[in-house]
């Protein structure tokens, strides 16, 4: 196989992006949310055409009209979002639009024979071809994704982000079989925020920027991450936090949380949070950090353990019980669980207090839109309109309008899940000093995410959880991003 | 093609560079009040604002109405053939507002004319009429009003609670009140006895006809409630998105209940209309009312997947609909043809509809 080249020039979402990859090597895809990687793989995943530029297919130029003509060169793309049908089994998924036939029917038997030695050859021989995908683990999904890819005889596999939904064991399988599959002379394009990942799979990297090409074919192992971010940001600092608020030691508690409990989620979870405090949950995906937030908001049904707002105690598995408390959430998923996108943001953000703009039981239009204007100015949301649709605003946009909401009400506790995920860095310290004015009016604030220096900037405590459980409790400034992962794996380990 | 690429966004976001144009094109000043800037303008912005799609279904009757009186002449241009139109749109409206709360919050209800039917032999029972004659003939409305309620909390309590698919429920609501119904009236005509209820209900005020006013008050009142009540907003809610409804403590399954109670009620309403019309009850009375409510939601621009709706729109789709059915009754053409000519038009408005929300996603 020879080299595989492609090059897009001049495309608006991608503005000019050169890439080239070559055949059995892991090329990485580096850059932050918005950067252009989802419509670079999808461009040449067959599903957008470019404006402008080439693709050139083993030396010889091909125009991709279909994702069908993609596959059909060998080019096989593993989303972000798993593409498998849950309801089919694992040899239907694998041979799905190309199922071997005879006479016009398929040939189950000798399906299920190929798919049982793709996945030998991935390593993962145990996981039987007639089992149902809907019943395997995301792990095993990644697995069957990739047999897909091969039984496509792929000569280059595109990777989203697939290590987002696997620990750190089911990682070093995936890496595992990427080193087979490259052996073998298959090109890999990886995509992944984490950039230790980078390191040790990757052999080339590209970083994207405002849908550029900002660098390319740098070495993966031994670019300094500074340089990385640097060309990832156009600075050299990822992260700008406020200053941490300052805590009365002996005040009251607002929000209490003893002994939460949840089956096969997360046990015994306990901990204080007082009046203008910022706790953090640090851990990684399937920690159960986002359950255990859902959870205080009544969104899931504890098992056992309570929690209790100045004193009084919630009732458990209401959601409504929760917001009348004074707790409020900025959900995981903006999209799907905090934001009407068909609705304005003036009914986004007057949502959890209707009621207050009831006169007579006929809501006050003006009264709704004046005091939306006042939040969209006094957060910058841009654009200002609060007749517009929230889907048109930008990640970061949306999540200050879910704050918005939360604002409004005026809550006791907040809980933030994941608050900057797909936000741009300008919008990021912006949400910071909006959680830091919080505190300082007194809010008790819960803070999850992934990213552990924002866990570690933002808190003055922060709460490890590994295996369903906290493994450490302690003051953010005593703790960084080395000692949280040791936590972690520790906790694994045990 | 091109389109295609340039609004290609990770992960649904915006790109910064649009959202940093846009904000440059509104200076960062204050916002204007309610003047804020809405939309992109010319035609397709405002073909697919609020005001643009009612035009487009005005637009639609008018040229129904110059149909008419270029084949009907003087018949159908006449202040009794508009009151016919209005008196026979009247029941089907009835039942279409309804139907656009329950699919705005992201329903369906496939039972509306078996719960119809079933009201209406109910509320003409002899038992119930006998009670009438001892009492007032109110007796019957609430009887009729009452059953449609049931029937609707039924649905509400099976949809919410029980977490089945509206489509199923209702449909086994559908088969279920139909059959009760042919049960209760053993397939007869009930002929109501009570001259008071016809009286009153088949009667007019100041010429218009009281079923006429039944129609305008239930549209105006669904409006209000709609587009002016928080019931109205956590209506859209739930039915744009449910998950954010309820993490926002909407209690999404009590409000899902409400609004097939709300339909039920207003099938009541249906109920007692078409009794008077007719002066009886039967159990084929609301035959296929399913269909032509939900044709007419749907043509009147709410949403099959919820989360917008339009009580206006609808009011205008049973026009069509009605004035529809009027112009081919004048011309002597046969119910066939108006069926094919109905479903012509549904699929003329929904490939129009996506058309307008495909250019305004832009």
């Amino acid at each position: 196989m020879t080299n595989v080249v492609k090059r897009f020039p001049g495309v608006v979402a991608l503005g000019g992006v050169d890439l080239d990859v070559q055949a059995g090597e892991v090329h990485c895809l580096l850059g932050q949310n918005g950067a252009g990687k989802s419509t670079l793989i999808k461009v040449l995943a067959g599903v957008h055409e470019p404006n402008e530029g080439t693709i050139e297919w083993a030396g010889d130029a091909v125009t991709l009209h279909h994702p069908q003509a993609a596959m059909d060169l060998g080019v096989a793309t593993m989303y972000q979002e798993l593409d498998l049908v849950e309801g089919l089994t694992v040899a239907e998924n694998i041979f799905l639009g190309h199922e071997p036939t005879r006479f016009g029917f398929s040939q189950r038997a000798s399906a299920r024979r190929e798919a049982a030695r793709l996945l030998a050859r991935l390593g993962h021989p145990e996981i039987s071809p007639a089992a149902e995908v809907g019943t395997l683990s995301a792990a095993s999904c990644q697995i069957v994704s990739m047999a897909r890819a091969l039984s496509r005889d792929a000569r280059l596999i595109i990777m989203d982000e697939p290590s987002a939904v696997l620990d750190a064991g089911e990682v070093d399988q995936l890496f595992r079989v990427i080193r087979e599959v490259t052996d073998q002379g298959i090109a890999v394009v990886y995509i992944s925020h984490r950039l230790e990942e980078i390191r040790e799979i990757g052999d080339r990297v590209t970083v994207l920027k405002d849908g550029k090409t900002v660098a390319t074919g740098l070495d993966a192992k031994s670019t300094p991450t500074q340089d990385l971010i640097r060309l990832m940001t156009g600075r050299s600092i990822e992260y700008v936090f406020p200053a941490k608020p300052e805590v009365v030691a002996d005040a009251e508690p607002v929000l209490r949380v003893e002994g939460l409990s949840r089956a096969g989620e997360f046990t015994s979870v306990s901990f204080d949070v007082r009046p203008g405090e910022v706790v953090g949950l640090a851990g990684l995906v399937g920690s159960g950090r986002s359950e255990v937030v859902e959870t205080i908001f009544g969104a899931r049904k504890a098992t056992s353990g309570t929690v209790t707002v100045d004193g009084t105690v919630v009732r458990g598995g209401s959601v409504a019980a929760a917001v009348a408390a004074g707790i409020g959430l900025c959900p995981e998923e903006r999209k799907s669980q905090a934001l009407v996108l068909g609705a304005s943001l003036a009914s986004n953000i007057t949502l959890a207090t209707l009621p207050r703009f009831s006169r007579g039981g006929l809501l006050d239009g003006s009264a709704e839109v004046e005091a939306a204007e006042e939040l969209v100015e006094s957060l910058d949301v841009r654009p200002r309109g609060v007749h517009r649709e929230s889907r048109t605003l930008s990640g970061g946009n949306q999540q200050k309008v879910v704050l918005a909401r939360w604002l409004l009400r005026g809550c006791k506790v907040l809980l933030l899940d994941e608050p900057t995920r797909g936000v741009d860095v300008g919008a990021r310290s912006e949400i910071y000093a909006l959680i830091r004015r919080l505190t300082d009016e007194g809010v008790a604030v819960v803070v999850v995410s992934s990213e552990i220096p924002e866990v570690l900037g933002l808190s003055n405590r922060v709460l490890v959880l590994a295996d369903r459980s906290v493994r450490h409790e302690g003051p953010a400034d005593e703790l960084d991003e080395h000692a949280v992962l040791d936590i972690i794996l520790k906790g694994d380990a045990a | 093609m091109s389109a295609d690429v340039t609004k290609v966004d990770q992960a649904g976001d915006p790109v910064a560079g649009r959202a940093e144009g846009e904000a440059t094109a509104t200076p960062s000043g204050p916002p204007v009040g309610g003047a804020a800037p809405r939309r992109d303008g010319g035609l397709a912005g405002f073909l697919s604002g609020p005001a643009g799609r009612n035009a487009g279904l005005v637009l639609a009757l008018l040229l129904l109405v110059v149909v008419g009186i270029i084949t009907a002449g003087d018949r159908f241009a006449s202040p009794e053939n508009a009151l016919t139109i209005l008196r026979l749109g009247s029941v089907i409206g009835v039942v279409s507002v309804g139907m656009t709360f329950v699919i705005s919050g992201g329903g369906i209800d496939l039972s509306v004319g078996a719960i119809v039917a079933l009201s209406s032999v109910w509320a003409t029972t002899v038992a119930t009429q006998t009670m009438a004659a001892n009492y007032h003939w109110i007796v019957l409305v609430f009887a009729a009003l009452v059953v449609g309620a049931v029937c609707g909390l039924v649905n509400g309590v099976l949809i919410a609670y029980g977490r089945m698919a509206p489509f199923i429920a209702t449909l086994a609501m559908l088969a279920a009140a139909r059959g009760l119904a042919e049960i209760i009236a053993k397939r007869r005509t009930q002929i109501i006895r009570e001259r008071g209820f016809i009286d009153f209900f088949g009667g007019s005020v100041l010429g218009i006809p009281v079923l006429v006013i039944m129609f305008a008050i239930v549209a105006v009142v669904g409006w209000v409630l709609l587009n002016r009540t928080t019931f109205g907003r956590r209506t859209l809610a739930i039915g744009g998105n449910p998950e954010a409804a309820r993490l926002a403590g909407i209690r999404v399954q009590r409000q899902t209940m409400y609004l097939y109670i709300l339909l039920g009620v207003a099938c009541g309403i249906a109920a007692v209309m078409i009794m008077a019309r007719t002066t009886t009850g039967t159990s084929t009375h609301g035959t296929l009312y399913e269909l032509d409510a939900i044709a007419a939601v749907v043509i009147g621009g709410t949403l099959l997947s919820g989360g917008r709706g339009t009580i206006v729109g609808t009011v205008l789709g049973v026009l069509i609909f009605t004035t529809l059915t009027n112009v081919f009754t004048l011309n002597n053409l046969d119910t066939s043809t108006q069926a094919v000519a109905k479903g012509a038009i549904i699929v003329a408005a929904v490939l129009l509809q996506q058309r307008v929300s495909r250019t305004r996603s832009g």
